[in-house]
């Protein structure tokens, strides 16, 4: 499939540090990642309190989309922008945490609140919520980040109208190991999508 | 001009399911599947005591009956009752096609091999989706890296798009996906911490209905868009939708607008009038907010008046696996020209009419329509037309 379909930003969160379209934006050493995000989310002046509620997942998706749609959501507007996110450990941070919860019969009170994030497209939904993006939406496991796949995908869902711009990437978030790496493709301009 | 183009290129490939299998408490193929489901047969039982739970309902299959059946098949012993499962789902359908480097591997599951964490000795890297659908895809020898649908409870349904959406793209020729989820302590404490447990087996749409009940089951389909493998009994998928409802994580919209828009969607890709509509299998948890959603999404699209059921009474909620299933189970009611009574439906429950069946009846399919919702605030629609 012939396509001119091009990436309009992107967001990498890695190592405690923010890159924004390939500019190293915020870093904070030597810290878990529940004070990293925390105080990224202060760093770019964030203002959504529903953020302190999500697992860690959700934490880095929404931090990592936040900063791309900041400027591509337009408010009051029907934003068809497509959610295609993909990881390798699932929702398994969580689901460690809420088998835990289950193992011990003498506390045994799984609670509703963590038992909801042992499904990692709830990422998607609390994007989708904070910007009232009512669009496709899809969550894969690969083992690694299937570029190829995405490309397609995104593509795919370009050419035959279903969305007209496509937010992708992978968003990866095991024990203190994680990774975000998001993009928004497009479809005007001149540029070749690129494969990272 | 040129968007345009790569429109109508994209849309021309037909896609087709031409196989399928499915393996639950009710059979292990099709065929028995079907006579069950006749002769109105659940495989909802009660059971006794799991971890804090005193009693409750569920659709599971019988072990001895899955490691007899898979005896056969390997005498390898380092398959969990799930990948068993998966393995005799796939099993007979695969011989009969080619598997080459552009044959697509689909697993769709919400939480595939997860009671592994509740053994200690269990590495977590055990529990991985893309580990367990790389031992199944192994097991099979498929070149392709395997594709993890993931979605909550639309999974089953989601797959099948994906798998069009892929091969319409060019990535793939054709695909095989096969979906499944377990029965296991981890999703009924979820569900039970939810208080969306069902004390009764599950009553789709009916006025007493109060929760699900849980179900495990694999299913498996073969999609191609290569012309000489499509025959008689063969559907094509003629448009799909994956909308969210951007409303809230664990309870669905009460416009049914996710739901509504996934609908839309599937029609205006199939450029189908909604009055062909024949038939819809619904998601029908029988949660009081999924199944009052449902209801006011059909009537907002005016399609309240086509018949409709949910096979959750006779399989429970299969999570990951319900969507696929019940494709393949609508996929039988077309071949026959045959409606399936909605077990457990009795008196309207829900706000706004809809078609509920009621009883087994012959009826000319020609095309249907299967939608799932699920957390996270996501659903999907996909359409299917008769091939003559």
């Amino acid at each position: 499939m012939q396509t001119k379909n091009y990436i309009s930003g992107h967001c990498v969160i890695e190592n405690n540090s923010v890159m924004v379209n390939g500019v190293k934006q915020f870093e904070l050493e030597h810290v878990p990642f529940s004070e990293f995000a925390k105080a990224a989310y202060k760093n770019f002046n964030m203002d959504y309190p529903k953020f302190f509620k999500m697992d860690n997942l959700s934490k880095l998706a929404f931090l990592a989309s936040e900063i791309i749609l900041g400027s591509k959501v337009k408010e009051g507007e029907d934003n068809n922008i497509a959610l295609v996110f993909a990881n390798k450990s699932s929702s398994l941070d969580t689901d460690v945490k809420y088998q835990g919860s289950i193992a011990d019969k003498e506390n045994y009170f799984p609670s509703p609140a963590v038992f909801v994030y042992t499904l990692p497209n709830i990422c998607i939904g609390e994007i989708s919520i904070r910007h009232k993006l009512q669009s496709e939406n899809a969550f894969f496991v690969f083992e690694d980040f299937n570029a190829e796949f995405m490309t397609n995908y995104a593509n795919g869902l370009l050419a035959t109208n279903k969305a007209d711009k496509v937010l992708c990437g992978w968003v990866e978030y095991y024990q203190e190991n994680y990774k975000a790496i998001l993009y928004m493709v497009e479809k005007q301009g001149d540029l070749n999508i690129i494969k990272k | 001009m040129e968007a345009k183009s790569r429109l109508a290129e994209v849309m021309a490939k037909n896609v087709y399911i031409t196989d399928t299998n499915c393996i639950t408490p009710l059979g292990f193929d099709v065929a028995s599947n079907w006579e069950a489901l006749l002769k109105g047969q659940s495989g909802i039982q009660r059971f006794e005591k799991l971890g804090m739970l005193k009693s409750f309902y569920a659709s599971v299959v019988n072990s001895d009956e899955i490691d007899a059946a898979f005896a056969p098949i390997s005498n390898e012993n380092h398959f969990t009752k799930l990948e068993k499962m998966l393995i005799l789902a796939l099993a007979p359908i695969i011989g009969n096609y080619t598997i080459t480097n552009k044959t697509a591997f689909i697993f769709s599951t919400t939480k595939g091999n997860i009671e592994l964490l509740e053994d200690k000795n269990n590495t977590v890297e055990a529990a991985h989706l893309a580990v367990l659908a790389k031992k199944i895809s192994s097991f099979f020898g498929f070149s392709t890296e395997p594709i993890v649908v993931s979605n909550a409870c639309v999974s089953g349904v989601l797959a099948i798009a994906v798998a069009k959406r892929m091969i319409q793209a060019g990535a793939y020729d054709n695909a095989f996906v096969v979906a499944g989820d377990a029965v296991s302590e981890f999703v009924l404490s979820g569900f039970n911490s939810f208080q969306a447990m069902s004390e009764v087996p599950c009553k789709p749409y009916d006025e007493e209905r109060n929760g699900v009940t849980l179900g495990e089951a694999t299913a498996a389909v073969y999609l191609t868009a290569i012309g000489t493998e499509v025959r008689p009994g063969a559907v094509k998928v003629i448009g799909d939708g994956a909308v969210n409802d951007a409303n809230h994580i664990s309870g669905p919209s009460r416009t049914g607008e996710g739901l509504f828009r996934s609908i839309e969607s599937a029609f205006t890709e199939a450029g189908m009038a909604k009055e062909k509509l024949d038939y819809i299998s619904a998601h029908g948890t029988a949660t009081l907010y999924n199944d009052e959603m449902e209801a006011v999404a059909f009537n907002r699209l005016g399609i309240n008046k086509v018949s409709v059921n949910s096979l959750k009474g006779f399989y429970g909620h299969t999570l990951g696996a319900s969507g696929l299933l019940e494709t393949v189970i609508a996929i039988e009611s077309t071949r026959n020209n045959q409606l399936i009574a909605s077990k457990g439906f009795a008196k309207m429950g829900v706000s706004q009419p809809i078609s509920v069946i009621t009883k087994n009846e012959e009826k000319e399919i020609n095309c249907f329509l299967k939608t799932a919702s699920g957390f996270g605030g996501c659903n999907t629609a996909v359409l299917f037309e008769k091939v003559v």
